[in-house]
């Protein structure tokens, strides 16, 4: 380890805000109590919903898996106590639509009994780095700093790409978030122990830990657990407080001064980024053998009575977490998942705690005022000088306004990370961020019913083509049978009974074969009432 | 005088003759044009437009014999899609009511079905499953939400039910479309 | 608990349109001041007529647009353009005339076109070119500078010049009217005369005009104080005056006789003030910073083209006019490098 500052390179474009940081960080952090009910959602990460495999009613343990993962981009949910299974249904989930969304719901018993754990791998060394991104993947860890793709698939892209460097992101950039602050101060030790797994998973020769410079007693305590370890290939690198430093493309380019190639992956510079948050979650996973059941959140804002950062379960309702926290003042305004530069306002509170909930942000009126009206946008430019992708949002706005989806893709509208700073500089106060989140879903929309369409015309041209050949057949039939008759007076010494029959069971035979074709032709559907 | 006529007789001539060639030189293969249109189309086979489906439709609008405007289920932005195709000017929906329906999927109510096969037949993309005497029901995914099987229901047990919105379909609301953020009060 | 969803960020700048409008007629304070100083009370005349029409007429139309009346006037956009324009009017225009170039900037060149934010070309500048198109007599008489006059008209006088159109007894338009140093230069050089003949008159001061050069360095010190106060960027000005001086330092240097020295180019006339006021109005100019160095040096360009080859003295309105037809199309071709985009080319 070394306290030898590394260089430090620029990012284009970002800003300066008020970090807002010291409300939350003045007590240590607190453990949520276990709660009467845990509402789990299936779909806490990126990538393809968990699969219930409990039945309502059934007696879960914590630590339990109650949803399979589906596929490697996925990520299995556990229980995060013990009790039983009320419901499994759609339920209010933490989204900025407000929808709802399939759930487990756990009623607790007060017990809090552990199931059956894997085995606890001290000595991680000794496995193989597949088995261990397996036990990262049992263990439904996913991207914690508020990304939340599921770590074991981020880890495999290690292996079509040699990484030399792991990064591991402290840089916490967003106003009023502190988690991974606080877990750095108290718990270094544990997310030091993660990254030496990760280290060793992806044969990595180095570590740069990114911490902003506006934390300097985590910055210290990650120093002091780096010399506790004796870990020489690691070192923490402070970098200045400027949002969106946390990024992972702009921690990247601050720490290594390499930028991310325009549709690649940091592995294409063997790169491979995680949140230190994530990497405490894979000590636990790998050293303990314990699945992901809960998480460092930080309640904040003016609107809230106690500040602070807890440790809670998934699954705990936002209503408890504020009530432990002692509640609501009558201050609050606005309740924010996330920070307040890219995170959405709840609808409702009667929400679960989900993997990805760094942040509930109580604010006030005063702290997060209600938008002006939008005035005319007059080109001014400052978007453009803040953009950390280096995108021109006046034009992409100008574009999204007129629905121009073409037009905005050409000026590169999938670079932008929604990271709100030209929105924050717009001296029009247009809602810049919102405009290309509407074309985005919109663009994806779009692409989605073009599939469908497609099928649909598949579908209809497959089913035209099948009625046309039962008419043929049906036309060829008519004319066989107009010839049999016709035959028939010239050689009528036939037995006229025998004759029946074989044509009685021609036709059976013909029947059969067009259902036959039928059913293979619709695949699904059985149109056998045509042909009589 | 004479020599005008000539030489513009000859440019005439020597640019007919380039035009020509560079229209066969740099010729731009490119879809027939019903297949262009009809690739915009929602191919929900509806039947809305007065024709059997929306490639006929798609035929009337290349031979100039049908509007635009006449396709509910695309909406507004398939007739400007198709506006800007065919280089025409945006004309308003011939039934704006209909195009303003929320997009719905087709539920056989299914202990009121009697098995008659008929909705079966008027299916468009065979999306509903059964037999003769047997129950049938209609695989969401794939019904285009044309109602084309309401009206041969000889028991009226088919409904329509709107598509939910879900995390997956859900798009952020335009800033534009006012007050729909709001809706949550 | 319910709570009313509204999109992120969460966190704004808290300044908005109105304060930059603000800080552009701050900075334009010392140039009007230097101007009221050399040239009488004239341009201030012209700002309260310019502006109050603009203010109307802005009113006017947003009501007839059925669009709220109120932001409109209150961004000060229409204040800005009522006062650009006055300032670029000789002080002895009549009144109705400035009336007439307000309006059509205001309702022409910008509601016309969807108000602000929507209308490619600058309105002040549309305006001016309308009145120098069509009152070429009316737009070419200034007065005398301050020092060169032996006859001072107070503000009763100037206010009845402008709205009576008479002069004070015993004072005709010889004694107080004078052509602009650039409109001399060009009448003087088509007569054949060498640049040493031409600046033997009492007109010359060291670069340009006498009076005039100094009203260029007031509007320069505001231009610079909008830069600093980031409501513009460096790239138009700079690009614009440097390729002026260029241009013309290239023509001096091949013929000093016909091609006066650059300074003059950069000192007389609106060079200075449409550099930093003028050409650098974000609506009508290019937007990405490449592109804003191409629009400003074209200006700059066209510019002197015109005022050495064109039949107007000087050019700034329509070099402006010029280019911005060209922005839209300099800015697709300028369009920044996305992050990444070079690291995935090598």
């Amino acid at each position: 380890m070394s306290t030898v500052q590394a260089p430090i390179w620029e990012f284009y474009g970002g800003i300066h805000l008020p970090d807002h940081k010291a409300e939350s960080t003045r007590r240590p952090i607190a453990i949520a109590p276990l709660p009467h009910r845990l509402v789990l959602p299936l779909q806490q990460h990126i990538g393809e919903m968990a699969e219930p495999v409990v039945q309502v009613g059934e007696q879960v343990l914590k630590g339990q898996i109650v949803a399979e993962a589906r596929g490697r981009v996925s990520a299995p949910i556990h229980a995060t106590s013990s009790g039983r299974v009320v419901e499994i249904g759609e339920h209010r989930i933490p989204h900025p639509s407000g929808l709802d969304a399939p759930c487990v719901v756990i009623e607790t018993d007060g017990e809090d009994r552990w199931a059956e754990l894997p085995a606890p791998w001290p000595d991680y060394t000794a496995h193989h780095p597949d088995e261990l991104i397996e036990r990262i993947h049992w263990a439904g860890i996913v991207g914690l700093g508020g990304a939340t793709f599921p770590t074991s698939a981020k880890l495999a892209t290690g292996e079509a790409k040699p990484i030399h460097t792991l990064i591991l992101n402290g840089a916490e950039c967003e106003p009023y978030i502190s988690c991974d602050d606080m877990l750095m101060r108290e718990r270094a030790d544990r997310v030091i122990a993660g990254m030496q797994v990760l280290l060793h998973i992806l044969g990595a020769r180095e570590c740069l830990i990114g911490i902003e410079d506006n934390k300097p007693e985590a910055i210290a305590a990650m120093r002091q657990a780096l010399d506790d370890a004796g870990v020489s290939q690691a070192r923490v690198v402070v970098v200045p407080t400027k949002y969106p430093s946390g990024s992972e493309k702009q921690l990247i380019r601050l720490l290594t001064g390499h930028e991310v190639p325009h549709g690649g992956l940091p592995a294409d510079l063997g790169l491979l980024c995680q949140n230190v948050a994530t990497s405490a979650a894979v000590a636990n996973a790998v050293l303990d053998g314990q699945p992901l059941i809960s998480r460092i959140v930080t309640l904040t804002g003016q609107g809230i009575s106690e500040p602070q950062n807890v440790e809670a379960r998934i699954g705990t309702l936002v209503t408890k977490l504020i009530a432990f926290a002692g509640g609501y003042t009558p201050a609050l305004h606005r309740l924010i998942v996330g920070g307040p530069m890219m995170g959405f306002t709840l609808h409702n509170d009667h929400v679960p705690l989900t993997k990805g909930c760094n942040c509930l942000l109580a604010a006030s009126a005063a702290e997060s005022p209600d938008p002006p009206k939008p005035a005319p946008c007059i080109r001014c430019g400052r978007c453009a000088d803040v953009c950390p992708a280096r995108l021109l949002p006046q034009q992409l706005y100008w574009y999204a306004h007129a629905r121009d989806f073409d037009k905005v893709q050409d000026y590169n509208l999938f670079d932008c990370i929604e990271c709100g700073c030209c929105s924050h500089v717009c001296p029009s106060h247009i809602p810049l961020v919102q405009y290309y989140r509407f074309a985005k879903t919109e663009i994806w929309n779009q692409e989605r019913e073009r599939r469908k369409s497609d099928l649909a015309r598949q579908r209809h041209e497959a089913r035209l083509a099948r009625l046309e050949r039962l008419e043929r057949e049906r036309k060829e039939r008519l004319r066989k049978k107009k010839e049999a008759l016709e035959k028939k007076p010239k050689g009528a010494t036939d037995d006229p009974k025998k004759a029946a029959i074989e044509a009685a069971m021609k036709r059976v035979a013909a029947k059969k074969a067009a259902r036959q074709e039928a059913a293979d032709g619709a695949g699904v559907s059985a149109n056998t009432s045509s042909e009589d | 005088m004479l020599q005008a006529i000539l030489v513009i007789t000859g440019l005439a001539i020597t640019f007919g003759l380039l035009l020509g060639y560079a229209s066969v030189r740099f010729r731009v293969e490119g879809d027939p044009i019903v297949d262009q249109i009809d690739a915009l189309l929602p191919q929900t086979q509806c039947g809305q437009c007065g024709y059997a489906g929306c490639r006929p439709y798609a035929e009337a609008i290349a031979a100039g014999e049908a509007e635009i405007n006449r396709c509910p289920p695309g909406g507004e932005t398939t007739m400007v899609a198709l506006a800007d195709l065919l280089g025409r000017d945006p004309v308003p929906l011939e039934d704006q009511e209909a195009a303003e329906k929320p997009k719905s999927v087709a539920l056989i109510i299914e202990k009121d079905c009697i098995g008659c096969t008929l909705c079966i037949q008027a299916c468009p993309v065979d999306a509903i499953v059964g037999a003769p005497k047997q129950m049938h029901t209609v695989i969401a995914e794939e019904c285009t939400g044309c109602e084309l099987c309401i009206p041969p229901c000889p028991v009226e047990c088919i409904v329509m039910v709107p598509v939910k919105p879900s995390l997956e379909t859900w798009r952020w609301p335009s800033p534009d479309e006012e007050n729909l953020l709001e809706t949550g009060t | 608990m319910e709570f009313r969803p509204v999109t992120s960020p969460y966190l704004q700048a808290d300044y908005s349109v109105s304060d930059d409008m603000l800080q552009v007629l701050l900075a334009l304070v010392p140039g009007v001041v230097a101007l009221t100083w050399f040239f009488g009370w004239g341009t201030l005349i012209n700002i309260s007529i310019a502006v109050t029409t603009a203010l109307l007429a802005e009113a006017m139309a947003v009501r007839l647009r059925n669009r709220p009346v109120l932001p409109a006037l209150f961004d000060g956009s229409a204040l800005v353009t009522g006062v650009l324009l006055a300032i670029a009017l000789p002080p002895t225009l009549p009144w109705w005339l400035t009336v007439l170039g307000t309006l059509f900037a205001i309702i022409v060149a910008k509601q016309l076109y969807g108000g602000l934010g929507y209308n490619p070309f600058n309105p002040a500048m549309a305006g001016y070119a309308l009145l120098l198109i069509s009152f070429p007599a009316e737009m070419t008489r200034w007065l005398l500078p301050e020092m060169l006059a032996e006859h001072h008209l107070g503000l009763y006088d100037s206010l009845r010049l402008l709205f009576t159109g008479q002069l004070p007894a015993g004072l005709n338009w010889d004694a107080i009217s004078s052509a602009t140093p650039l409109d001399e230069m060009r009448t003087r050089l088509d007569m054949n005369q060498m640049i040493d003949e031409i600046r033997q008159s009492p007109l010359w001061g060291d670069f340009g005009g006498r009076g005039w050069e100094w009203v260029g360095n007031w509007f320069a010190l505001g231009g610079i104080y909008l830069i600093w106060r980031r409501v513009i960027t460096w790239h138009i000005p700079v690009s614009m005056l440097l390729s002026l001086l260029l241009i013309a330092g290239l023509f001096w240097l091949i013929d000093p006789n016909t091609h006066p020295n650059p300074a003059f180019h950069l000192f007389s006339g609106a060079a200075i003030f449409g550099a930093f006021f003028i050409a650098s109005d974000p609506v009508t100019a290019s937007t990405t910073p490449r592109g804003k160095l191409i629009y400003g040096a074209l200006i700059g360009v066209l510019i002197f083209i015109i005022r050495s080859w064109g039949s107007y003295p000087d050019a700034v309105a329509f070099a402006v006019l010029l280019m911005n037809m060209a922005a839209p199309t300099i800015d697709y071709y300028t369009q920044p490098k996305v992050f990444g985009s070079e690291e995935a080319e090598s």
